[in-house]
């Protein structure tokens, strides 16, 4: 095991793709000379050269397009989105092309593409700048969708992702870039897409997550355990693929839960997890399932309604109260 | 025409700029002064955010002050003005004033959008400023669609569109102005050519000149040197003259050079521009150094004169920081205000449970 941050983390990855697979280049604004915007490519153009490390023009959805293309005839593109805000440019060729590509040719393309960059709130950017994008994709028959939270994760998901023949939006976290954590050095780590992690262990209630906010939801299983709560922590680390197995586990086990997102509430991705447990397990409930999320506004600028806006470990502790009816 | 000079010219036989772009004396004063303001807001703006008082993205226009100034000072009240991200001073420019400008920055309740939109997002309606766009190309087809709205309403005012050189390789770039073409509306589209986009030269992005990427459309480009504000100015006064007559819509590789890094999270120089480029630049085209040339060469102002007219810019800068600084937080009840202009009684329009239609949470 070696510490390493998620940046780090995601770099190891690509490094080991890439030497992999001749197949896989990575193309994106600034991931060449200037090692991307958020230094994840770093020292890849020295590594693999600039055919396979692309500084493109600002084009989202020409380059997006590009590597649709380029996966129908056969390469496994990974189009680096400087963050998500700027794919909503090129989400046509995600959707409209790449998710449904296999399906319209009745399998004759397979689409090996990863869509990678961050997604999500970082600090102040107001309000284009700071969306949690992974609904719009999960949304979309088709397309995969991995969330990683730690730098283990973001490493094994996104070596599964490149591994994998199907188009992943791989959406980071912006804030967790220099987070640490410990990373296995293997060269085969792959972690599995749609395989969930419990990320906390506690039978009193459980607070389903993915993405930056297992970090919100860890916070808050702590603030629990003062109050003699044990909170089961999950991670689903994929949307799409969802491992509903681990969703129900848990579940079962403590007969109340919450779905902690960072994004919109109006059918994001809680609503769909909610869905399904009062589908799936209706009979093992206790309490209405309730779902922590951003508040349902553009998020302003202003320091003070930003910190009003995003979701926190207190908005996750009331609604663990009250699942709990305390 | 310039006007009777009181003072004897330093160098009799160099040509006068003044008189060659038919600019008064006094105006080229204004332009002065206005660059001063912009060069000293901006430095304040750059110290604000190093102690944490201006967050997120911050892009300054130091080094670009001579195209704003020269590009919309000539434009009257009722034109139009749309940007980008790096739009502070052109925003002054238009008649938003410092204080709302800076207030904005500091996410106040007294800035031009109540602190919610911050320094990419300057908007005023009263005099007519149409943002402050954080998405690359974002703004040139609304730009567009204001131009529609003169011809439409049979107006004679004319919107400019600023844009960075790297968001001419968007397609929505493309788009809006062939239309603009087709129903010759009253747009000139104008590039902030400082001819980087973050770390991206424009020639590793591009392989014909800037000034041609109107031409397959049918627009006319124009090129004009941005550093030199007074060009600048006579060149959008011909120009906004035009449009304003019928002459459709116009394209212009406005140059210009930025001193700062990217945003203020990036470095000035690095891989993709040396530092000597970044010196040489500031020594050699510095618009406000440019101009105050000019004016001592006419004799019309001297070292005094310009020593006066910059504290007073400086004063403005720190008057628009203390109001900035001094102007209250926007309250929680602020949070879900705005986000519709009309509330439907009979239907829910808020779904995050946090307080009862979205109220205050
Ligand atoms: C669609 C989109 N892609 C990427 C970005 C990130 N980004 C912000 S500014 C910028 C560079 C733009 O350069 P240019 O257009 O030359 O303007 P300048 O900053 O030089 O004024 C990039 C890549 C963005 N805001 N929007
Ligand atoms: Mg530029």
């Amino acid at each position: 095991m070696a510490v390493l941050t998620y940046r780090e983390a995601l770099n190891e990855a690509l490094r080991e793709e890439m030497e992999r697979d001749p197949d896989v280049f990575l193309m994106g604004e600034e991931v060449a000379q200037y090692d991307g915007a958020y230094k994840v490519s770093k020292g890849l153009l020295q590594r693999f050269g600039s055919e396979r490390v692309v500084d493109s023009p600002i084009s989202e959805l020409g380059f997006t397009g590009l590597g649709v293309g380029a996966a129908m005839a056969g390469l496994r593109p990974v189009i680096e989105f400087m963050t998500f805000n700027f794919a909503f440019l090129a989400i046509d060729q995600v959707i409209n092309s790449a998710a449904k590509m296999y399906y319209m040719s009745e399998g004759q393309f397979p689409m090996p593409i990863v869509f990678r960059g961050p997604t999500g709130a970082a600090l102040q950017l107001s309000a284009q700048h700071s969306q949690a994008c992974e609904t719009y994709y999960s949304h979309a028959p088709g397309c995969k969708v991995v969330t990683p939270g730690t730098p283990a994760d973001a490493k094994g998901l996104l070596k599964a992702a490149i591994r994998d023949n199907d188009p992943v939006a791989f959406m980071e976290g912006e804030l967790l870039y220099n987070l640490k954590g410990e990373v296995p050095d293997d060269d085969d780590f792959v972690i599995p897409l749609g395989v969930a992690d419990l990320k906390h262990e506690g039978d009193d209630v459980s607070i389903i997550t993915h993405g930056k906010m297992i970090h919100v939801a860890l916070q808050a299983a702590q603030k629990l355990e003062k109050d003699g709560i044990h909170a089961d922590v999950l991670d689903l680390r994929t949307i799409r693929p969802l491992d509903m197995d681990a969703i129900l586990a848990t579940v079962r086990k403590t007969n109340r839960a919450v779905y902690l997102e960072e994004g919109w509430p109006y059918a994001g991705t809680g609503a769909q997890i909610v869905s399904m447990i009062q589908e799936e397990a209706f009979d093992d409930l206790d309490a209405p399932v309730l779902r922590v999320t951003q508040a349902d506004i553009p998020m302003p600028y202003a320091k003070n309604l930003e910190i009003l806006a995003k979701p926190s470990a207190n908005h996750v502790v009331e609604a663990v109260n009250k699942v709990l009816y305390r | 025409m310039a006007e009777t000079k009181t003072k004897a010219r330093r160098n009799p036989k160099k040509p006068d700029p003044l008189v060659q772009f038919g600019i008064s004396e006094e105006l080229a004063l204004n332009l002065m002064r206005d660059m001063l303001v912009y060069r000293r807001f901006e430095e304040k703006a750059e110290e604000a955010y190093a102690i944490g008082k201006i967050g997120g993205f911050c892009h300054l226009h130091i080094g670009q002050e001579g195209a704003a100034a020269g590009s919309i000072k000539p434009l009257r009240d009722d034109d139009y003005v749309m940007s980008a991200y790096r739009e502070h001073t052109q925003a002054l420019a238009k008649g938003v004033t410092p204080n709302a400008v800076m207030a904005e920055l500091f996410g106040r309740a007294t800035g031009s959008s109540g602190g919610k939109g911050g320094s990419m997002h300057i908007f005023d309606a009263k005099t007519r400023f149409m943002g402050g766009h954080g998405i690359v190309g974002g703004q040139v087809p609304l730009a567009t669609g204001i131009g529609w709205k003169i011809k439409y309403r049979g107006e004679d005012s004319v919107v400019i569109v600023y844009m960075g050189d790297a968001a001419v390789n968007q397609g929505g770039f493309h788009e809006a102005l062939n239309m603009a073409a087709i129903w010759q509306l009253p747009v000139i589209y104008v590039v902030e050519n400082n001819a980087y986009g973050m770390g991206t030269a424009f020639s590793r992005v591009s392989t014909t000149d800037m000034v041609d990427k109107s031409r397959a459309h049918g627009i006319p480009g124009h090129s004009v040197n941005g550093q030199d504000v007074l060009e600048t100015y006579a060149f959008f006064r011909d120009l906004a003259a035009e449009v304003r007559g019928g002459a459709g819509p116009q394209f212009v590789d406005l140059r210009t050079y930025r001193f700062r890094g990217h945003s203020m999270s990036d470095p000035v120089s690095g891989t993709y521009r040396s530092v000597e480029e970044v010196e040489r630049a500031k020594e050699q085209l510095d618009p406000i150094a440019m101009l105050r040339d000019t004016l001592m060469d006419a004799g019309a102002i001297d070292q005094a004169a310009l020593e006066e007219m910059d504290q007073d810019a400086r004063q403005i800068a720190q008057d628009a920081t203390d109001f900035a600084d001094a102007s209250p937080l926007p309250g929680p009840e602020a949070l879900y205000a705005n986000v519709w202009a009309e509330i439907n009684k009979h239907g829910r329009l808020f779904f995050d449970g946090r307080g009862a239609e979205g109220g205050t949470p």
